[in-house]
């Protein structure tokens, strides 16, 4: 079968909805249509049981109770409730957050935010794998502090976090525990009870679920978590988040959901698969290629390599037929190449050249070989057209080279 | 982002890639950039020391898209053009030619540095050649 172009593997950003989780849907835009707080008609009964369903779909995965699901518009939406709403509402029992820094924007600037309205924040670095230190964590840990929040898995490099021993810690110091699920729930086991998780941030559309929707675990005993609402109205999810239900979105993530729950472990050793594939044959036929981040500690369909001497963005314009994303400081919006490999440690030179694959459910064995062989002939005739490779290959030390920026 | 189709010719298709040989005191060589900010260029002129008339270019860089057009399309001008008039090349010529969006501009910067800063080691080479030339003639 030929293949089709361009080839999606860019899995971190997004997914494509799965075609199952789209019929499941659209009976709820047309004559499901019914709001979730009516009620007193059927149309209303309708969209709620459709609603409980999906909270059931949800709380399964991640081995939780229905009613400990809070639905938002996205995890963005639901690490902003979890970090302020525990703010406020503990404001009396201390003003101490712990965060880390390679931590997803959403966790970051709402820490930032808090901080103008006087919360403490502590950022910890993370090693060289990626991984925080718990001895760190531990040190980090004060009287004032009443809330950890270290993510499940990044969204940049896919290294996994010891969630289990941070919720042990959590717990033994009795500060609540959120953890951004948003990379790692329906891609590996996440279990709120095994890894004492007392708040945990869901996203759909990271799943082959639609976009606009999230969910926010909420733990309701050993120990019962209460928030703030960030958004008053009418009272909905237990005051917790107002505003009508997204029914048909809340669908579409409690079948996505049910679907990563049956498929994971086959999707995992596929997904692994593919990755392991993509890598040694990119990484056999290319010297100076480097993986970021621990590659034990790792999603499985996730892989981000630097390519010493070739920049990011010129390799994207290479591979136009591939869709994956860089650390280059060309690809952001704020010319600064990746936080996350700059916390790792990673050289800004190295960060520049850096690509992120998301291997996903609909990649074939057939892209993976054509993406590998696109990467590597790329790769190879920008070296060709590197200064730095040549001079690297003279045996020019880089390092102690004196650059000249370009005065802008 | 969207580059301009000549960034794009430039970049599957770029002009006069390579190196010339730096010990040659007909050769100016001209590094600019550095790795951190993700660009550098290479570029070297020959330089006929009796028309000085650039007689090849050859450039190697380090850098998105729009750094390999920049340069490329510097070697391209610079080419039968004299040391002076290939010193009157602004970046905003650069600009121009390859439709460089705001956040690019600062590759045409490179690109004009990297003909600077190729030509002044051009003449430093000549002006230290003729030194010597001379010293060797008085003895």
């Amino acid at each position: 079968m030929a293949i089709k172009l361009p080839i999606y593997m860019d899995n971190h950003a997004t997914t494509p909805v799965d075609p199952r989780v789209v019929d499941a849907m659209l009976p709820y835009f047309t004559e499901k249509f019914g709001n979730a707080a009516s009620r007193n008609h059927e149309f209303g009964w309708k969209a709620e049981e459709a609603v409980e369903t999906a909270r059931g779909q949800i709380a399964r995965l991640i081995n939780a109770t229905p009613k400990e699901i809070v639905f938002t518009s996205g995890a963005t939406e639901s690490t902003n409730l979890a970090i302020k709403g525990v703010a406020e509402m503990y404001r009396e029992k201390g003003n101490h957050i712990i965060t880390q820094v390679t931590e997803h924007k959403a966790t970051l600037d709402t820490c930032k935010r808090l901080e103008k309205y006087g919360y403490e924040v502590t950022y910890l670095p993370v090693e060289k794998d990626g991984r925080i230190n718990l001895d760190e964590l531990r040190r980090a840990i004060t009287p004032k502090t009443i809330l950890i929040s270290i993510m499940y898995a990044n969204n940049e490099i896919g290294v996994v976090q010891p969630v289990e021993e941070i919720g042990k810690i959590a717990k033994e110091k009795g500060i609540f525990f959120h953890c951004d699920g948003v990379q790692a729930v329906g891609k590996i086991p996440v279990d709120v009870q095994k890894d004492g998780i007392d708040l945990l941030s869901i996203s759909a559309h990271k799943i082959y679920g639609p976009k606009g929707v999230g969910a926010l675990y909420v733990r309701r005993k050993n120990p019962r978590v209460q928030l703030s609402a960030i958004i008053d109205g009418g009272g909905h999810e237990r005051g917790m988040r107002s505003g009508t239900l997204n029914v048909t979105g809340i669908v579409g993530l409690g079948k996505a959901c049910e679907l990563c729950m049956n498929e994971m472990q086959a999707e995992t050793v596929k997904l692994r698969g593919f990755r392991d594939r993509l890598t040694k044959s990119i990484m056999s036929r290319l010297d100076e290629t480097f993986i970021n981040g621990s590659m034990e500690h790792r999603l499985p369909h996730s892989i981000n390599i630097s390519f010493a001497y070739v920049e990011g963005e010129s390799l994207l314009m290479g591979i136009n037929d591939i869709a994956v994303s860089s650390g280059s400081a060309c690809t952001s919006a704020t010319l600064e190449p990746s936080y996350v490999l700059k916390a790792l440690g990673v050289g800004e030179d190295l960060a520049h050249t850096s690509i992120r694959f998301g291997i996903g459910r609909f990649n074939t064995q057939e892209e993976v070989d054509y993406v590998a062989d696109r990467v590597v002939e790329t790769v190879t005739r920008l070296r060709e057209l590197s200064p730095l490779y040549e001079m690297a290959k003279e045996g020019v030390d880089l390092s102690k080279m004196k650059w000249v920026a370009a005065a802008e | 982002m969207a580059y301009s189709d000549k960034v794009i010719e430039h970049y599957n298709n770029p002009r006069n890639v390579g190196s010339l040989d730096k010990k040659d005191p007909n050769v100016g060589t001209g590094l600019v950039g550095a790795p951190e900010c993700g660009d550098v260029m290479k570029l070297q002129m020959k330089v006929n020391p009796e028309t000085r008339v650039i007689e090849e270019a050859k450039f190697k860089t380090f850098g998105c898209g729009s750094a390999i057009a920049s340069s490329s399309l510097a070697t391209e001008w610079v080419k039968g053009k004299t040391v002076e008039e290939a010193l009157s090349i602004k970046n905003t010529d650069i600009v121009r030619e390859l439709a460089l969006p705001p956040v690019k501009i600062h590759c045409s910067v490179l690109a004009e540095d990297a003909i600077k800063a190729a030509l002044s080691d051009w003449k430093k080479k000549q002006g230290e050649e003729a030194k010597l030339a001379e010293s060797a003639a008085h003895h």
